[in-house]
């Protein structure tokens, strides 16, 4: 399977113009054959430009048993019984993803001490809670929690499974689906359920102004990571079913890692609970014209934040970048000052009540996403703005 | 001991685009670099060798091209460079590029520290290094800020965990994904460039694996498949001011005042 290059369709012009319509300059002309590299990521864009002369194989009929996989899974991120607020807000999609086949929600907790504390899950659209809860499971350890994963996965075979995009979540997804030989798709910002089970991933790719939708067709289970704040949290519905124990081994428990200490941090000036934001982009262009823009935030009694390229000028923390290799807030107001608008960034933010982009450049994609643009510089609507506060108090 | 860091040569500008009236993607005009979120890591390591001597490898996946920031690497104080390249490779996910590094790490030699950035700037994923180590059979550990002290068979680090610092102790070999802004970087060399010239730097082929089933790498090795890449959707109730810009500060000011934030 894969891309099919019929060079006897293809003469130089055409494959001229075949190189000149791959976004990743994957594709070379040597010697009268036109081939491709491995930059190549499948986006099929020569394909369609191609008029037959490159043709997309289909993978054959699916290996397995996709009638032995059933059920959405919700992995639940919690500290010491805590349950992340991450957790209910996927509980909440899985419940939407399942109801397309009339399939189970199925919740995993994962600790010491936790039995009682997992009932919430119930409250909140599981139908079946299933507890690994032993001593060896009390902090998250790599190797143990990927064991007792691994068991749920082989007992239980969820079709689906749904984990948070939180320091555990990407740390033990990744390793869990590397084992079971099967995709992960991460930080997905909107997720379908086909009625074939197969799991329907969109996030932004490439790391441009580009969604992607991504599918697991012929591997089960399939997995994804979804950061906080991108769906939201159902309604709390009290019931009184009972988590299902499941058994911990000895075996589980093996590891090569042992934690010494955990402290817990102060919490952070943390933007993704902020409710008002103020980022700053590159239209921001010293260091010292950032003095401008914390005015505005101070003066709205808002949190600062930031693009990515702030971050790499070492302007910001990057807990202060908003975007999805940053955080993802949901303000009831956010005002972008002089950012562009990359789908990077804009992954970030789109939850938001009230955006409110302000660029001098007309067609920047942030006025697609922004409920009010304003089309104007930035170093004189602020202090403007200041000023007519100032005169108004 | 032995060190290794993965390392990623990216675009310059992340910025791939879609062409409204085509559906075509539209390739970034801009020439390459190497990952930024690497250079922390690339740091670490060298700031162990700065401490014991230990030699410190590189190695990288990609085009023939990626030997560019191996060389980058190498002027900065790495020993040994490796460059995993073969078309075979091709349309690989996360779950077949992370195979076919550890198959690469494999034959890079036996190796007591791997050490990764948080993620790159092209794919964004923060996976791969993860499942380098579960293909490895080894321990990880991701978000670490510090490494703490090590001896001949183990290393002590710290790591965040949403609102905890986590103190860990793992036996070698481990491997480390660490997060960005954690030292300080240097750059490369311009002594050592002159003195090395054109780097040395071995390339690893699908012919120097251990595995040689072909169905384990690129495409065919990926079980997620982009079915189709689209713009985002725009928004159609947005507002556009333009104008004066003591104008538009009004405007603001009164929008704000509607919705009650001032």
């Amino acid at each position: 399977m894969g891309l099919i290059i019929h060079n006897n369709l293809i003469n130089e012009e055409k494959a001229r113009a075949l190189m000149g319509s791959c976004p990743f300059g994957a594709m070379e002309y040597k010697d009268g054959k036109l081939s491709i590299g491995m930059q190549c990521k499948m986006c099929k864009a020569c394909v369609r430009k191609s008029d037959g002369a490159i043709t997309f194989e289909e993978e054959q009929a699916s290996l397995i048993d996709k009638s032995l996989w059933n059920g959405v899974l919700v992995f639940c991120e919690h500290y010491e019984g805590h349950i992340h607020n991450v957790t209910f807000e996927l509980l909440g999609k899985a419940k939407e993803l399942a109801k397309v086949n009339d399939e189970p929600v199925l919740a995993l907790m994962i600790g010491h001490n936790i039995t009682s504390k997992a009932q919430e899950l119930y409250n909140y659209g599981a139908d079946s809670v299933y507890v690994y809860d032993d001593p060896g499971l009390k902090d998250f350890l790599i190797e143990p929690y990927a064991n007792v994963f691994e068991d749920f996965i082989k007992a239980v075979k969820p079709s689906a499974i749904l984990v948070g995009a939180t320091n555990v979540g990407r740390s033990l997804a990744p390793r869990v689906a590397a084992r079971l030989h099967t995709g992960l798709t991460a930080d997905c910002t909107s997720l379908e359920m086909t009625e074939s089970k197969d799991l329907v991933q969109i996030r932004p790719a490439f790391g441009g102004n580009i969604m992607a939708r991504i599918m697991t067709p012929n591997h089960r289970p399939q997995f994804c990571t979804v950061r906080y704040k991108i769906f939201s949290k159902p309604p709390r519905i009290e019931s009184d079913k009972k988590p299902i124990a499941m058994t911990v081994t000895p075996q589980m428990l093996a590891s090569h890692a042992r934690i010494e200490e955990i402290e817990v941090k102060s919490p952070d000036v943390d933007i993704s609970e902020a409710d008002v934001i103020v980022q700053a982009g590159r239209g921001v262009k010293t260091q010292k014209d950032l003095e401008l823009v914390e005015a505005l935030a101070a003066r709205l009694g808002a949190r600062m934040a930031c693009t990515r390229p702030l971050v790499e000028n070492g302007w910001f923390s990057a807990k202060q970048q908003i975007g999805l290799s940053g955080r993802t807030v949901k303000p009831k107001l956010l005002i972008c000052v002089g950012v562009s608008g990359a789908v990077q960034t804009v992954a970030g933010m789109k939850g938001s009540d009230c955006i409110i982009a302000i660029n001098s450049d007309p067609e920047a994609p942030i006025f697609d996403v922004a409920h009010y643009g304003l089309v104007g510089d930035l170093y004189k609507i602020i202090p403007s703005f200041l000023k007519e506060l100032d005169n108004v108090q | 001991m032995n060190i290794l860091v993965c390392v990623k040569q990216v675009p310059g500008s992340s910025a791939v685009k879609v062409d409204d009236k085509t559906g075509l993607l539209i390739r970034p005009k801009k020439g390459n670099k190497l990952n930024p979120y690497d250079l922390f890591a690339l740091q670490a390591a060298l700031d162990i060798k700065d401490c014991d001597g230990s030699p410190v490898s590189v190695l990288t996946m990609g085009p023939p091209q990626a030997m560019e920031a191996i060389s980058e690497c190498l002027w900065m104080g790495c020993d040994e460079g490796f460059l995993i390249t073969d078309r075979v490779f091709g349309g690989a996910d996360v779950l077949a590029t992370s195979y076919t590094i550890s198959q690469g790490i494999r034959k890079a030699g036996a190796q007591d520290l791997i050490l990764c950035g948080k993620q790159t700037t092209d794919g964004d994923t923060a996976q791969v290094g993860a499942e380098v180590a579960e293909h490895l059979g080894i321990p990880h550990l991701s978000n670490v800020i510090s490494i703490v002290r090590r001896d001949e068979s183990s290393v002590t680090v710290k790591a965040l965990q949403e609102n905890l610092i986590v103190t860990e102790t793992l036996e070698l070999p481990c491997l480390l994904c660490l997060d960005a802004d954690i030292n300080t970087p240097r750059l490369p060399s311009y002594k050592r460039m002159k003195e090395m010239g054109e780097a040395k730097v071995k390339v690893l082929t699908f012919a120097d694996f251990e595995d040689q089933d072909k169905s384990h790498y690129g495409l065919k090795g990926s079980p997620t498949q982009v079915q189709k890449v689209f713009p985002p959707e725009k928004n159609d109730n947005r507002v556009l001011y333009k104008g004066a810009d003591d104008k538009l500060a009004a405007k603001l000011s009164s929008i704000l005042k509607e919705r009650k934030f001032i």
